[in-house]
């Protein structure tokens, strides 16, 4: 499955055909009402007063923008972002080799790797992370072991750290790497490949030059599928980072919870939304892909 | 090119091994009879019988349920219906549209929780099942959108045109050629909106209200809250569910498969 990203096949053969425009109706007042006048509002909230309680009142105000040129929340939209740039690198990094490798398989094999990567796809991301929390928390599955080894004395401290919310936000997301990878690969031509090597390329320019151009459209596919994700999903940095990781997806929700600051919210959502675009814009402009692939 | 390196093999096996370790550590820990330590205390069913005596879950359940159900059915007629219809015509607001429908799936999740939330208290829409479902189906329209519309535009038009000029009717055209055609691609959108409806945490958090929990909001708040060996022995049990899920999907996409071979 491959498509653009409007979502149109652009050039089909079009005949007008009366009503069929009735069709469209449904989609149409969807679209307008609970996605484009949606981002209109957060946009039109974002320069908006905040109230005494809850709300806003109509009063224009650069306030929320200004307020997040603060170092605090700065410092928060920087962490968010090195989050999520590592978490999407070691996915490809990881993710890519398997995917290929996986594609590479005989039929039998492949079909078993393939149900044993949708098994924890398809889990949800909350209970694969409470099983991470069993094997690390201070009485874990890990700290026994290390104990029981005579390694250490005292349980180690290994939950509520940056670092965990990295692993945390990597294994969530994994599994969309490697499927969006895979279906690219497993569809390859290899003709091309041994093309490139009759011609006498080695096995790393045959790669370079066939491969990597031909899967581009799953590796794009992967990294917007894990990158997008890492910058919103709060609560692994809530699960694994106990309160001490903050990154813009929790400062969010805070901010509508506790903070009860929506036109600080909207802003934040404005700034936010900005980056993740900005980011794959230029990702798509560098690979010179504009296919999504494989979402399965 | 048959190489005979062993390291891909070994490579999957290591990153596969690691990646079940959560999934194995909870199934083992639901049947564990201490509380807190992770030292194996001895076989006990204790937590499931908790579960099963726990009514607060099963309510989430069910409206978890029933609320994946909804959101399918909204989404799946607007994506069917609008992908038809943009094939259908060629209005140029169509690929302007397409554009933004597809919006949801390319922000980061907290931005449509906030949105929703802001845009629900502005319209006063009572928060619960009603403003679950808008939420939801924002993001599994484009997905069935996507899915149909590259089935729709996969097809080969001379059939649908071969049908008419031998007399049948618009409906028997759509029964008979279209609908099959698209069929696959919509089973496909359904699963995945049916999944990412059932496990989101992120936007429902924002836009149910009181009175209605799902069952990922409910894991959370309990994983929040400390020490859960219940939430273990219910893991394992919808672990159960998406893998005999998972071995159903693919032994009718298997038989599916062998028939078209057989044709």
């Amino acid at each position: 499955m491959s498509m653009d990203f409007s979502g149109t096949v652009s050039k089909g053969r079009k005949r007008k055909r009366g009503r069929s425009w009735t069709l469209l109706v449904p989609i149409y007042i969807f679209t307008l009402l609970f996605v484009f006048l949606p981002l209109i509002y957060m946009v039109y909230l974002s320069f908006m007063t905040k109230a005494e309680v809850w709300g806003f009142e109509n009063r224009f105000t650069l306030e929320n923008y200004k307020k997040i040129l603060d170092p605090l929340y700065l410092r928060t939209f920087l962490n968010s972002l090195k989050l999520a740039l590592i978490s999407t690198l070691v996915n490809t990094a990881v993710g890519y080799p398997y995917g290929y490798f996986m594609a590479k398989l005989e039929k039998k094999k492949r079909d078993i790797m393939l149900l044993l990567v949708m098994i924890p796809f398809w889990t949800s991301e909350l209970i694969r992370l409470n099983g991470w929390i069993i094997v690390f928390r201070s009485k874990g599955v890990l700290n026994l072991i290390l104990e029981k080894a005579g390694l250490i004395d005292k349980p180690l401290k290994l939950l509520y750290n940056y670092q965990m919310v990295v692993f945390g936000m990597i294994y969530a997301l994994l599994p969309f790497m490697i499927l969006c990878v895979y279906s690219s690969v497993e569809k390859m031509d290899w003709k091309l490949v041994e093309a490139a090597r009759d011609l006498g390329g080695n096995a790393a320019q045959a790669f370079l030059t066939v491969t990597l151009p031909m899967t581009m459209p799953g590796l794009l596919s992967g990294v917007v599928l894990t990158f997008i994700p890492s910058m919103g999903l709060f609560f692994v940095a809530d699960l694994l980072g106990g309160n001490k990781i903050v990154l813009v997806g929790n400062v969010i929700q805070q901010q509508l919870t506790k903070g009860r600051n929506l036109p600080f919210a909207a802003a934040l959502s404005v700034v936010l939304m900005i980056l993740t675009s900005l980011f794959i814009a230029a990702y798509r402009r560098i690979t010179k892909t504009d296919q999504l692939e494989g979402l399965i | 090119m048959k190489s005979k390196s062993r390291l891909p093999g070994i490579y999957l096996a290591v990153v596969t091994a690691i990646s079940y370790v959560p999934i194995a550590v909870t199934i083992i820990y639901s049947f564990n009879h201490s509380k807190i330590s992770s030292v194996w205390e001895g076989f006990s069913l204790e937590w499931y019988e908790r579960l099963f005596s726990d009514a607060d879950i099963f309510v989430s359940l069910r409206n978890s349920l029933i609320l994946s159900v909804l959101v399918c059915a909204v989404s799946a007629v607007i994506g069917t219906l609008g992908a038809l219809g943009v094939k259908r015509t060629n209005f140029r607001l169509n690929k302007v549209m397409a554009y933004f429908s597809s919006v949801p799936i390319m922000i980061p999740e907290i931005i449509l929780g906030m949105v929703y939330l802001a845009l629900f208290s502005f319209m006063n829409l009572p928060f619960g099942i009603v403003t679950l479902v808008i939420a939801h189906a924002s993001f599994c329209i484009p997905y069935i959108y996507m899915m149909v519309s590259g089935r729709l535009f996969a097809m080969d038009p001379s059939i649908e045109e071969a049908a008419r000029d031998l007399g049948a009717s618009p409906f028997e055209v759509f029964r008979d050629i279209t609908f099959p055609a698209i069929l696959p691609g919509l089973l496909s959108g359904l699963l995945l909106s049916f999944a990412m409806s059932f496990d989101d945490v992120v936007i429902s958090i924002f836009v149910t209200g009181p009175g209605f929990n799902t069952l990922p909001l409910k894991i959370y708040t309990r994983m929040k809250t400390g020490v859960t060996p219940e939430i273990n022995a219910l893991a394992t049990l919808m672990i159960l569910a998406t893998t005999i899920l998972i071995l159903l999907s693919w032994k009718l996409n298997k038989t599916g498969d062998k028939a078209e071979e057989e044709k």
